[in-house]
């Protein structure tokens, strides 16, 4: 593969940005739903 | 003395934003987005002209549709609470979650698109119109966000970042054909140009299908989850301020 550093640069990027924008999202959900009460999560 | 707060008096669980469907989004989401690592980087064909600088694309193209998706959701949530009866904050927190989403995948869009750049034209950046539209895009999205974080009550949030949300989304389509409207270093739309002529074929067209398919699977999956969270936040502002009412309340009872 040719300009194989850009290439996987790019998905190592785009994949890398995914995984921890979604940790981040699910974590901070977790910490909240701690000090909220289940009647208040109307997606429960 | 403790003051019970309504966080602590009410059955809480840790489950956090997940339900039964956002698991399987989530798996379906995970599933697609390996299957497009493996299409886009071993089993599509390397271009006849960009070679194999091609499979950035797969994800260049996808990240942009995300962030395209992201805004046009943003302004349609942000219509719902400026103009619906009910002006409901919930359709607010759906249009933040959704522009946080946005700005991340712009971001993706703009680095992919340096490197994409860098091998085919020699160099990360040009001020060209496409380039400079999608930057002034992203800044407009990032201002967006900062409107959000301002002072004051959560209607006025709701209200400020509503307009915001509808001006912003009338740089899409200028960013969209900014290819058309002005010279440009940019390649013209891959799939769907005004033509609406399909300029791609067989496993290259499958691959970039992929990536869209599992880029807007994650899209649905991050909204639901980020809308869930921002709705905690405003609770747990709620909550903290209910509790420090109480507190300056019982000290007023005790002084007397």
């Amino acid at each position: 593969m040719t300009n194989a550093g850009f290439i996987l640069g790019s998905y190592a990027l785009t994949f890398g940005s995914i995984v921890i924008f979604a940790w981040r999202t699910v974590k901070v959900g977790k910490r909240l739903s701690a000090d909220i009460s289940d009647e208040d999560k109307p997606w429960l | 003395m403790t003051i019970d707060t309504p966080a602590s008096t009410t059955a809480s669980s840790v489950r956090g934003t997940s339900t039964p469907a956002t698991r399987v989004l989530g798996v379906l989401s995970i599933a697609m987005t390996l299957w497009l690592g493996v299409f886009g980087l071993l089993l599509s064909p390397a271009d006849r002209d960009q070679g194999d600088a091609v499979r950035i694309m797969y994800v260049h193209v996808p990240s942009v549709w995300l962030a395209y998706l992201a805004f046009i959701v943003t302004a349609f949530a942000s219509a719902v609470h400026l103009f619906g009866r009910r002006h409901s904050l919930q359709a607010d927190r759906v249009a933040g979650a959704s522009a946080e989403i946005g700005v991340v995948f712009m971001a993706v869009t703009l680095v992919t698109g340096m490197l994409w750049g860098r091998i085919t034209w020699g160099v990360y950046w040009q001020w060209d119109a496409r380039l400079t539209t999608t930057a002034l895009l992203f800044i407009s999205y990032v201002g967006y966000l900062a409107v959000r974080g301002l002072e004051g009550s959560r209607e006025q949030r709701a209200r400020r970042s509503a307009i915001v949300g509808l001006l912003a989304v009338l740089e899409v389509p200028l960013v969209h054909w900014s290819v058309k409207l002005w010279r440009s270093l940019h390649q013209e739309a891959t799939v769907l140009g005004t033509d609406l002529d399909v300029s791609l074929d067989g496993l290259m067209l499958f691959s970039l299908f992929v990536g869209v398919v599992a880029f807007t699977l994650l899209f649905l999956w991050l909204l639901l989850h980020r809308s869930r969270m921002l709705t905690m936040i405003d609770l747990s502002a709620e909550s903290g301020l209910d509790t420090a009412l109480a507190q300056r309340r019982a000290e007023g009872g005790a002084s007397v």
